[in-house]
């Protein structure tokens, strides 16, 4: 990695430690909120300097795409809905997570670079990144109205939820000893395979929640997302999403704590009921 | 084996810096602080742009497109809806501060 680009990383990365500690008095949060922006594009115009030219305009294609939508969306969303649209916005980050760690795990077999760290990080990155992604989905439905509005629990719900997490740490393992133990699985398909049941896990964790409780379980989802651009930032060896990922992982544990205290709704009894609600 | 264990230590300060920096958050603040740390972590989009740069085949690079578009709209929706979150602030804040006082 190119010296100016890590400095610019580290500076980006003091600029969202300051946004943060600007955020925590209504005075100066919303000047805290343009501060982490500003570190945000020195982040990503740091990163143009390390990635090859010719790629430039796929990336400035999908870069444009999604700011619009973001933007448009942001922009629209009626101020009773933000918390919902939190959800969606969460969703894709960690839908992202989950993508780049299955295109990563692709690049390394193909170069046959897998270190030992990639190999555990990757499974990691997307189980964590596709439950938050179908997670909010579900969250963002739900305070919506669109669908599983209430509690939603079905029987052996519990047993499935434990079957899925076995499997996906099945494949995880079978996708880093090279297809070890499924042999008619290659680690590719595997990867593939963590993902989807993830994505199943993440649904079958949220729709037992009741609505009144989705903001907090946004605001775990939400350093469940931190935590898995953390464990990416393993995957590609970079500094900036380590750093990123953690303080939004370690900070939005906190928040959850102190949301559910705020709301008088125990975050054990949430989480309990998710988990155990058809038990 | 060096540039891991930068990486760990990095991790755990990291942490611990994130714990510290919430603490004793007003409850207003709550909804915005999650919306904003939500807005941070689209930091994944720099990962997305380095894995669509790489090469790989045209699945491949369908992959990275999507996380490049699903990162993009991480940052720019989640700064963008903090800040109309926190523009709502501005009138009222003298109303809250007096009811304080009184």
């Amino acid at each position: 990695m190119q010296v100016a680009t890590f400095l610019a990383y580290l500076a980006a990365a003091a600029l969202f430690i300051v946004g943060i500690r600007r955020l925590r008095k209504p005075e100066t949060a919303r000047s805290g909120n343009t501060i982490a922006a500003v570190g945000m594009t020195v982040a990503l115009v740091a990163t143009l300097f390390v990635i090859r030219f010719e790629s430039l305009l796929l990336i400035g294609a999908a870069v444009i795409l999604g700011a619009v939508v973001g933007a448009v969306s942001a922009q629209r969303v009626q101020m009773t809905a933000m918390p919902q649209m939190v959800a969606a916005y969460n969703g894709v980050g960690g839908g992202a997570a989950a993508l780049i760690a299955l295109s990563e795990f692709y690049h390394l077999q193909v170069e046959g670079e897998m270190s030992l760290v990639a190999a555990l990080t990757v499974p990691l990155t997307i189980l964590i990144g596709s439950v938050s992604f179908m997670g909010s989905v579900v969250a963002f439905l739900k305070l919506q109205e669109l669908a599983f509005t209430g509690a939603v629990s079905f029987p052996l719900q519990q047993v499935v939820n434990a079957l899925l997490f076995v499997g996906v740490l099945v494949l995880g393992a079978n996708a880093i000893t090279g297809g070890a133990i499924l042999p008619f699985l290659s680690p590719v398909a595997s990867v593939v395979a963590v993902l989807a049941a993830s994505a199943v896990l993440g649904v079958l964790l949220v729709i037992p929640i009741g609505g009144a409780d989705m903001p907090i379980v946004i605001s775990l989802l939400n350093a469940f997302t931190g935590l898995a651009a953390a464990a990416s930032g393993f995957v590609l060896e970079n500094y900036i999403l380590i750093i990123g990922g953690t303080i939004v992982g370690a900070s939005g544990t906190i928040l959850t704590r102190l949301m559910s205290s705020a709301l008088g709704r125990p975050l054990g009894k949430i989480i309990f009921a998710g988990i155990a609600a058809a038990g | 084996m060096q540039e891991l264990l930068a990486q760990l230590a990095i991790l755990i300060i990291a942490a611990f810096l994130g714990f510290e920096l919430i603490s004793r958050v007003p409850n207003l603040l709550h909804t915005p602080l999650m919306s904003a740390t939500n807005a941070i972590h689209g930091v994944i989009l720099v990962g997305g742009m380095i894995t669509l740069a790489s090469e790989g085949s045209f699945a491949i690079k369908v992959v990275g497109f999507v996380a490049v578009f699903f990162g993009a709209m991480n940052v720019v929706g989640g700064f963008w809806v903090t800040n109309r979150m926190l523009g709502m602030f501005r009138p009222p804040r003298p109303r809250v501060k007096k009811r304080r006082e009184g």
